[in-house]
């Protein structure tokens, strides 16, 4: 089970890094979250591996597979920029592998060889997870909120359409106070004229 | 299955993010070798909490899963941005801020 599902999780991120089209890369990366979901399970770590399926390969999939279809699989070009690039970056990657595996096997942790601490039945059940979050980790719990309610507001900013481009911020909240000044005109506004964007009166 | 292999799996997945990152050149693509390289790191969390036998370890990773959704959003929002002012989706071209 363990092999079936490292298997996938490693054939999921070499499908991101070697496909082509994102859109393709996006799936692959679907597939890499559903077996890391099931090393989760085999960690015992069920809340973790739920999460893992409903916020990760249902939510933040779902928005990547709609930004690639708003901006449009383009396919990249073939050329390399910096020259030898495509041969330097797995040499990269691989002296990390190395690097990595050396700075964790060599730390001759006993426990290693072990298949973990013996836990109970309880272990990584969303009772224990909230238990924790909420007494140890409450400072912690509470500054994700605020960075989850900050990313939101900054998505907002970044992605919004603006009606009058190179004017920006300044329209939007020019056209929001008047139209809170002035709500039957806005509200009379579309059917006097016809174009869609006219929140503005002008 | 001994922890030592999650852990392995854990710095090959890194490795591949990493990897990634350096070879690829289309955000969208950049963002999701992001992705897989926390991930990587999720699992290394999420392996040590068993191997100790204590919950926190699992608390790091959703606080992970958390961060990784706002990275996630605000880079979204990114390569609308760019997209929307007609700007090339290169990370190679996209060079106003090299000094």
């Amino acid at each position: 089970m363990f092999f079936l599902a490292a298997l996938g999780a490693l054939g999921g991120a070499v499908g991101v890094v070697a496909l082509r089209n994102p859109f393709y890369g996006v799936l692959a990366l679907i597939v890499h979250l559903f077996s890391l979901a099931v090393l989760f399970l085999l960690l015992t770590a069920a809340f973790v591996a739920a999460a893992q399926v409903v916020v990760y390969a249902g939510a933040v999939m779902v928005l990547y597979v709609f930004v690639v279809a708003y901006v449009g699989g383009s396919e990249e070009p073939t050329f390399d920029p910096i020259p030898g690039q495509r041969f330097l970056a797995p040499l990269m990657g691989a002296a990390l592998f190395i690097e990595l595996s050396i700075a964790v096997l060599g730390s001759s942790l006993l426990a290693f060889e072990t298949h973990g601490h013996d836990v109970g039945p309880g272990f990584g059940n969303p009772a224990g997870i909230g238990k924790l979050l909420l007494e140890s980790f409450l400072l912690p719990f509470e500054a994700s909120s605020i960075l989850l309610l900050l990313a939101a507001v900054g998505a907002i900013v970044l992605a919004g359409r603006r009606d009058t481009p190179g004017i920006g911020m300044g329209a939007e909240v020019g056209s929001s106070k008047h139209s809170s000044e002035a709500p039957a005109e806005r509200f009379e506004d579309p059917s006097t004229s016809p174009s869609p964007a006219g929140g503005a009166p002008s | 299955m001994n922890i030592e292999w999650y852990v392995v799996l854990s710095s090959l997945l890194f490795a591949v993010g990493a990897m990634g990152i350096l070879l690829r050149r289309s955000p969208i693509v950049i963002l999701l070798c992001l992705e897989l390289m926390l991930n990587a790191g999720n699992l290394a969390l999420v392996a040590f909490s068993k191997m100790v036998g204590n919950q926190q370890g699992q608390v790091f990773a959703i606080v992970v899963m958390v961060v990784a959704a706002c990275e996630v959003v605000v880079g979204l929002g990114l390569i609308v941005a760019i997209f929307r002012r007609k700007l090339p989706l290169d990370v190679d071209l996209l060079r106003e801020l090299k000094g």
